[in-house]
């Protein structure tokens, strides 16, 4: 958390694809990251990995969907980031790789956090991480329920928060702040309507 | 008898809540059992989902601050100061040190209130009936501060993103010393009534064991990855809120039995009270806010703040688009992750060991479910 960038600005990073509207924000103003680690992982994953960068200095990577689970592992096995902090997701309709996925991740012998991100279609089920960090079991399945993001391969892939018959999710953001599942409601709570 | 009469019963499943007092809350736990022998337990969670993320992208950021009271309702202090942070990251400004220094006390009280709360209900739910009507009424000396403070004693939205909104009172620092020297003596009372008490002891060592090992595997932390042997504490790991000014320690076990994260819980709150000593005797004379706009529009970004709270880490996840709403925040519930080691420690123990885990955990339900 030393050194943040105070220059504004200053798009080093790219952006999350063009906003409508007269005057759009500038992008995140994130800096390129470079250390040992970048190095290890370039040299190990190369083209997979599109992006380093920092933000306020907060350091995460973005890659291929398909190489999150591998980086995870190297990341665990031999960078000694063997805490999984969280895994969730954000919503990007109107962009053609739909959902930004977003794992994070924590080395106690380092004392470093960094994210992994990666941007996936509608549809697209990204591999599990319960083989590397059991405890991604119940955050995926909150992904999954909150955002329909299938894991392929997840050994229990139902919703949690949710009722399993509920119709729709969430977080997504098509999905309005009072909209609810109207048969689930009135089959389970009796009544035309929460609202 | 024919043995033909009866069905293969070795295994039995058994419902426990989500209306059980031992479940402290609407928690559903479906055990499976061989005899009295618990062979899995899975958690059915969710009653209390109220849709705290989803709110979040319809609230401007100062609005949304007092929904993260609602999470963990018996730590909202935390919940807030750790959504406070996260904020004032994206926005790049900090809260001036008189206002950080208020923020550690009444944390730190929080995490008293928080872990008295929990030795209470422990013990209950272990049989021990009087040790609730002690904390509880320890519980009260604190939560009269922060009504004092702020108005409100539970929910207290007691900080805002920049700082505080509200001067200390004027015996601010007479309360929170005369609370201070109050309470250590009632910790060893606490301790007379629980620690070698044969019965105590007799449910609560050896009974839930979660090692180091395992903690790291399903993201355990808090007072259970301490309990493991695990010097690991946010506030010392990575400081915020000028921690790093006060001299205390991280009080650890061996064992991570539910005995230890007692231990470890009676420790942690003789700690809180060192720090709010320290706190109290210098709080800093300046400003309480920091320099931020009125309508608060954090540059297009994103950051992950996360706190110790009395429970473990409790995160945030903020996204901005640049607007006045917060594009995405994602909270990362201690309690949340901490409950799904539930089932790796509750294999082979007994039912009424059940009991004993799901209190150890400390879990709020408000704060699993959202």
């Amino acid at each position: 958390m030393a050194e943040e960038d105070k220059g504004q600005q200053k798009a080093a990073a790219g952006g999350h694809g063009a906003a409508k509207g007269p005057a759009p924000p500038p992008p995140m103003a994130a800096t390129p990251w470079e250390s040992e680690l970048t190095r290890q992982l370039q040299d190990r994953f190369g083209e997979q990995i599109l992006e380093f960068a920092s933000y306020r200095g907060q350091e995460f990577l973005v890659a291929r969907p398909e190489a999150v689970v591998g980086i995870l592992q190297f990341l665990r096995d031999e960078a000694g980031f063997d805490y999984l902090v969280d895994i969730t997701a954000v919503d990007y309709p109107d962009r053609a790789e739909r959902f930004d996925l977003v794992y994070i991740v924590y080395s106690f012998s380092r004392n470093q956090r960094i994210r992994i991100k990666t941007r996936i279609a509608e549809g697209y089920q990204p591999g599990t991480a319960t083989g590397v960090y059991p405890g991604a079991n119940w955050l995926e399945r909150e992904v999954f329920d909150m955002f329909g993001i299938e894991f392929a391969g997840h050994p229990d892939m139902r919703r949690i928060l949710l009722p399993e018959d509920w119709e729709g999710h969430p977080l997504r953001k098509d999905y309005s702040i009072i909209r609810q599942d109207e048969r689930w409601v009135k089959e389970n709570l009796g009544i035309e309507s929460g609202q | 008898m024919p043995d033909s009469t009866f069905l293969d019963a070795t295994e039995l499943v058994l419902n426990m809540g989500p209306q059980h007092p031992s479940t402290h809350g609407v928690l559903r736990v479906i055990l499976k059992l061989d005899g009295e022998k618990v062979i899995g337990a899975e958690c059915v969670i969710g009653y209390l989902h109220r849709g705290v993320e989803k709110i979040a992208e319809n609230r401007t950021y100062q609005m949304f601050a007092p929904y993260v009271d609602r999470m963990d309702y018996v730590a909202a202090v935390s919940n807030g100061l750790g959504y406070c942070l996260a904020v004032e990251k994206l926005l790049d400004v900090e809260a001036p040190p008189k206002a950080q220094a208020v923020r550690v006390i009444l944390t730190e009280f929080n995490r008293i209130a928080s872990h008295l709360l929990w030795l209470g209900t422990h013990a209950l739910d272990i049989g021990a009936i009087t040790p609730v009507f002690y904390t509880f009424r320890e519980r009260e000396e604190i939560l009269n501060i922060f009504e004092k403070y702020c108005g409100a004693r539970l929910t207290t939205h007691a900080f805002r993103i920049g700082g505080l909104q509200y001067e200390i009172y004027e015996d601010f620092e007479r309360d929170v010393k005369r609370v201070c020297d109050l309470l250590l003596p009632k910790f060893d009372e606490y301790e007379e009534l629980l620690t070698e008490n044969r019965i105590w002891k007799a449910r609560l060592v050896n009974v839930g064991i979660l090692r180091a090992e395992d903690c790291k595997a399903y993201g355990v932390t808090g007072p259970l990855l301490r309990a493991a042997g695990v010097k690991w504490d946010l506030r010392k790991a990575q400081p915020y809120s000028g921690y790093e000014k006060y001299d205390f320690e991280i009080p650890t076990r061996e064992n991570g039995d539910t005995y230890d994260r007692y231990i470890v819980r009676m420790q942690e709150m003789r700690q809180s009270v060192r720090i709010i000593r320290q706190a109290v005797e210098g709080i800093p004379e300046g400003p309480i806010m920091a320099k931020v706009p009125k309508v608060m529009k954090p540059p297009v970004g994103e950051v992950y703040v996360s706190i110790e709270a009395p429970k473990g880490e409790l995160g945030y996840y903020v996204v901005s688009d640049g607007s006045t709403q917060p594009y995405r925040v994602r909270v990362r519930p201690p309690s949340f992750v901490n409950l799904q080691a539930l089932d790796k420690m509750a294999r082979g123990a007994l039912v009424a060991d059940v009991v004993a885990i799901i209190g150890t955990i400390d879990i709020v339900l408000g704060e699993v479910d959202r």
